[in-house]
């Protein structure tokens, strides 16, 4: 395995992960979608501190595992106000929090 | 490229697609986990199995157990309705497919394409890095857990519970 192959394989991950973001209409489905991309840029994260021995990759991805955790605690409780007001959880019936 | 880094990659990229694509929300969940936890292996080929680890805990542990308690919590008759109609589903394709491209011309285009491998990090250094150069922002990411705590406590809270006790505390 060579570095372009980790990279490409996490471009990959991170294009399949913004065509979820585009298509799903289920706020938890958009959430999935958004840790699909984050894992491919962690990926990106090891790979590159394994091949230049910087140190810093694993440190990076450390926090962007703690970071998207924060995330996602957030974003369900996001989930469940917007299923609370609605009964459902479609994003296009949260344009109603805009008034 | 071993065939283990192969394995490995087909895994991580069918289990996205499933992710992305699977029409019950619950699958999706468990493809996700199936991603995270594949990840995780290719994790360990690349010399951090620290990482790895703490990949299997905090994703397949605890954030896929978040993830299938926000299902079931939202889950109207049936499993709701999930499929988009044709033309975002087209859209979000031809955007995806583009920045595909442009990333991946750009990875062949590297001028130092195929760096060799350097010597991998201990978890002893990994230790250090954290709590001793990036203290600060070890701190500052406990504020953050402690803050994403308190307002998804906040959001997810229900409001005519707690309506009489916000008036009365108010005043202040």
């Amino acid at each position: 395995m060579n570095l372009q192959a980790c990279l490409l394989l996490s471009s990959g991950l991170f294009c399949v992960g913004l065509y979820g973001l585009l298509t799903r209409r289920n706020a938890i489905g958009i959430l999935l979608s958004i840790e699909v991309m984050a894992n491919a840029a962690n990926l990106n994260f090891v790979a590159f501190s394994r091949y230049s021995g910087a140190g810093y990759g694993q440190v990076f991805a450390l926090f962007v595992l703690a970071l998207t955790v924060a995330e996602v605690a957030v974003g369900l409780a996001l989930v469940m106000a917007l299923f609370r007001s609605h009964r459902d959880a479609l994003v296009e019936l949260a344009s109603a929090f805009r008034h | 490229m071993t065939p283990g880094f192969i394995i490995a990659a087909l895994l991580i990229f069918a289990a996205s697609i499933f992710t992305v694509r699977s029409s019950k929300l619950v699958h999706a969940v468990l493809w996700l986990g199936a991603m995270l936890a594949s990840t995780a292996v290719l994790f360990i080929q690349l010399d951090a199995p620290f990482l790895a680890g703490i990949q299997l805990l905090l994703y397949v542990g605890g954030v896929m157990t978040l993830m299938i308690f926000g299902v079931m919590l939202t889950k109207k008759s049936g499993d709701g309705e999930l499929r988009t109609e044709s033309a975002p589903a087209l859209r979000g394709l031809v955007i995806s497919l583009a920045l595909f491209g442009l990333l991946a011309g750009g990875i062949f285009s590297m001028t130092n394409g195929a760096p060799a491998l350097q010597k991998p990090e201990e978890v002893a250094s990994i230790a250090a890095s954290v709590l001793g150069e990036h203290w600060l922002a070890f701190e500052t990411l406990s504020v953050l857990l402690l803050a994403a705590m308190v307002g998804a406590i906040l959001l997810a809270r229900k409001r005519d519970a707690g309506a009489p006790e916000s008036g009365k505390a108010s005043p202040r």
